[in-house]
Parts: C-alpha cells; structure tokens; sequence
C-alpha cells in the first residue's frame, strides 16, 4: 500500500503533518506559500475543513517546500489550478481511506475569475458593480480583461 | 456631441446619458443596471465613462450594441477611428513616420491611435514634456509588435522628416504654477516658421479642442487637418453606428 504522507520526509515531520483519511495533500509547494495556498482556496478560520500546515520541510527536489493537507476536502480542477499562480510545481494528492487514488500537477488556467483584485484604482471591477474580476493569464502576468492593466509580479498581494 | 449629430443624420434620435445620470445614477443605480434599462429604450448605445472598462461592463450587460466614446483614461476608438480616416484622406497608411507631440502620458488618444497604427507598420516619433512621456509599458506593448519608437526634444528635430504632425494638449493642472505651464507650452507650439521645412504633403492634428498648442496663423496653411479631421468625427461615427447595427 502506497502511504498518503510519503510527501513528508522524515518521521519527524510526519508528527507535524498526519496522514489523513480523506482529503487533499498538496505537496512540493514552493517554500513560504503554504498560507497564501490557504488563502487563494478560500479556507479561513470560519470553514470546517481540518487543515494541517508544513512550512520549510526539507525536500530532495526543491531544498525547502510547504506541505498543505486538507481533510475531507477533495480540490476541484479550478481550485487546483489556481494554486499554479503562485506555486507552478506543486502537486496535488487526493486521498482516500489513507490512499493516494490521484495524483496531479497544478496547469496555469487561461482565465481568472473573481481571485484577484485589480491594481488600477481607475477600473469598473474596483466599484459596485455586479460583476467579478476577470483576468487572462500571459505570459506578462494577468491582464484584466476591463481595462488591461497588467499585473506583473506580487500576485499574491491583490488575492481577494 | 458628434454623435448626436451622427444619429441625426442617420435619421435617428438620441437620449442624452447626461439625463439618464440626473435620474439614476445619481440615485446610486449601477452601471449594470442603468445599461439594461437602457437596453430596452435604444436600438444601440453609445458610452462615455470615467471608470476604464466601463464600456466592457456595458457591452456584457446590454441587449443592444454599445459603442465605447471613451472610458476613463482608457481607449477611446471612436477618436482613432477618425484620425486613422483623416490621416488616410492624404496618404496611405502603411510605413508613415508620425510624430505625437505633448502629454503621452495622460493623452489617452494618443495611446489609441499609437497601438492603431502598429498595424500599419508605422514609425512612431514622441516628444513630450519631462515626465509626460509615453507610459512605459504602452512602449513595451508597442515594441513587442515592432513598432519603432524613437524619442525627441524638440518637434523641430523631426519636422522635416515626419508624414503626420500630431498635437495632443498639455494641460496646465499638470504642472505646480502657471508660470512653468506656459514655458513648457510655449516651446511645444507649432507655427508656421517651425512647419517650414516640412514635407509638403505633411500634415497637422489635433483632437480639439486646442489651448495654445497650434498658433492660428498654421489654420491656413496646407499642412493644417485639424478642423477636417473634427468634421470627419460625424460622417466616421455614421459609419459606426451603421456597422452596430446591421
Ligand atoms: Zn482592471
């Protein structure tokens, strides 16, 4: 049998991190972004899904990564892909009954709905409008589709 | 207003937006909610608004084909349309050395006809005061589909050289006092003495209206398009509208 938590080095870590039932395990995270991995899935302190956090667990492949796992909790496609954002290496396992049964790579969606704030104080996306920010992902940053200010480098900070 | 007077030539009649933001917007209503009340009103809608992507807003929620006049510092096709028009009633487009002279920082028509013509291939000379400039990353974009930018500090230093002379205004809330104002304005005029060694099928532009960016002594010279290129505002926005809706 293949063990959920093979994605945390050593036994120590592994108290840190437990393997979970069923759930989510996105592992290979780049260091230092486990909480903004939390923040772009939506998950505050008022949802129900039990979360466990690693941040800096030694990796062969990448020095240092975070390690997020979520309980009871399988990520959907677009969820998935919106970690690629900020995190375009990390990997995603769904567990269940203790068992790795899908195991994928985070794709750069093409379009980004309603996660990010747009920068240009100027937009009708930053007003109260009925409508929901909308970015299209090149290979400069996302342009939002309104008024075509490009948002560069530090998406994390305009994460809604 | 040259819309109005486009859709009145078109035998149609207009509803000012002006009205429309005494009733409701002034009443708090969204964009999105006067534009579908709108929709049902009008057979098209023309928008001007100062938030950028207003016009993409009302496109997503109209029934009926809405025409962007401008949103914010953002495009304004309408302006590019009729320049591209004028420009072409003298010379073809393709290749042309053009040079835009004043704000590029804030001249949002500028920037339209700028990104307009890096389809045509044309050469782009600006000149502009410190800190007016092109914005940087509308150069960037501009590059990016080979445009050639070159910059400037004097319109004397391309005048003889350029196919299109093109004047946006500098205005004078740009700068601390007026008395910087009117040094910076005053070594960006065109007159005639300036335009003499242009080429003689060289043109002058400017959207309208001008402050002291063209001396009124250039209005009758060859090289002035500028009250053309306002007329051709009516007979372009016809051909719009008329596209819309067919
Ligand atoms: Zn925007």
């Amino acid at each position: 049998m293949k063990r959920a938590d093979t994605a945390v080095g050593t036994d120590n870590e592994g108290l840190l991190v437990r393997r979970i039932q069923n759930g989510t395990v996105i592992d290979h995270i780049a260091a230092g972004e486990a909480l903004n991995v939390v923040k772009i899935l939506g998950i505050t302190g008022t949802t129900t899904e039990a979360l466990s956090i690693a941040t800096n667990v030694h990796s062969g492949q990448m020095g240092k990564k975070d390690i997020v796992k979520l309980s009871n909790r399988e990520l959907s496609k677009e969820e998935v892909d919106r970690i690629a954002l900020i995190s375009p290496h990390a990997t995603i396992n769904i567990i269940r009954n203790y068992k790795v049964c899908e195991k994928k790579g985070v794709e750069i969606p093409d379009v980004i709905e309603g996660l990010v704030r747009c920068p240009n104080p100027g937009c009708i996306t930053n007003t109260n409008e009925p409508i929901r920010s909308r970015f299209i992902v090149t290979a400069k940053g996302l342009r939002c589709t309104y008024c075509d200010w490009i948002i560069g480098r530090d998406i994390t900070s305009y994460i809604i | 207003m040259s819309f109005e007077s486009a859709i009145a030539r078109l035998g149609g009649t207009s509803l000012s937006v002006g009205s429309m933001e005494a009733c409701s917007i002034a009443k708090g209503e969204t964009l999105a909610d006067t534009i579908r009340v709108v929709s049902g009103y009008a057979d098209a809608i023309v928008i001007r608004h100062p938030k950028e992507g207003a016009a993409r807003l009302a496109a997503q929620f109209a029934t009926v084909p809405v025409i962007n006049a401008g949103d914010g510092a953002g495009q304004h096709p309408s302006q590019t349309l009729l320049d591209l028009y004028t420009i072409r009633q003298s010379m073809k487009l393709d290749g042309i050395h053009i040079a835009l002279v004043g704000d590029l920082r804030y001249g949002r028509t500028a920037h339209s006809l700028a990104s307009a013509l890096s389809l045509y291939d044309a050469r782009l000379h600006t000149i502009s005061p410190k800190g007016l400039e092109l914005p940087a990353s509308l150069q960037a974009e501009l590059a990016e589909k080979g445009m050639q930018i070159t910059e400037h500090d004097s319109v004397k230093d391309v005048v003889a050289d350029v196919d299109v002379i093109y004047v946006t205004r500098i205005q004078r809330e740009r700068f601390p006092d007026s008395a910087s104002y009117f040094n910076v304005a005053s070594s960006y005029r065109i007159t005639p003495e300036l335009l003499s060694p242009a080429k003689k099928h060289a043109i002058v532009l400017h959207p309208l209206p001008r402050v002291d960016e063209i001396d009124p002594r250039v209005d009758t010279l060859p090289h002035a398009k500028y009250f053309e290129q306002s007329k051709n505002g009516v007979p372009v926005r016809m051909a719009m509208l008329l596209q819309v809706m067919q």
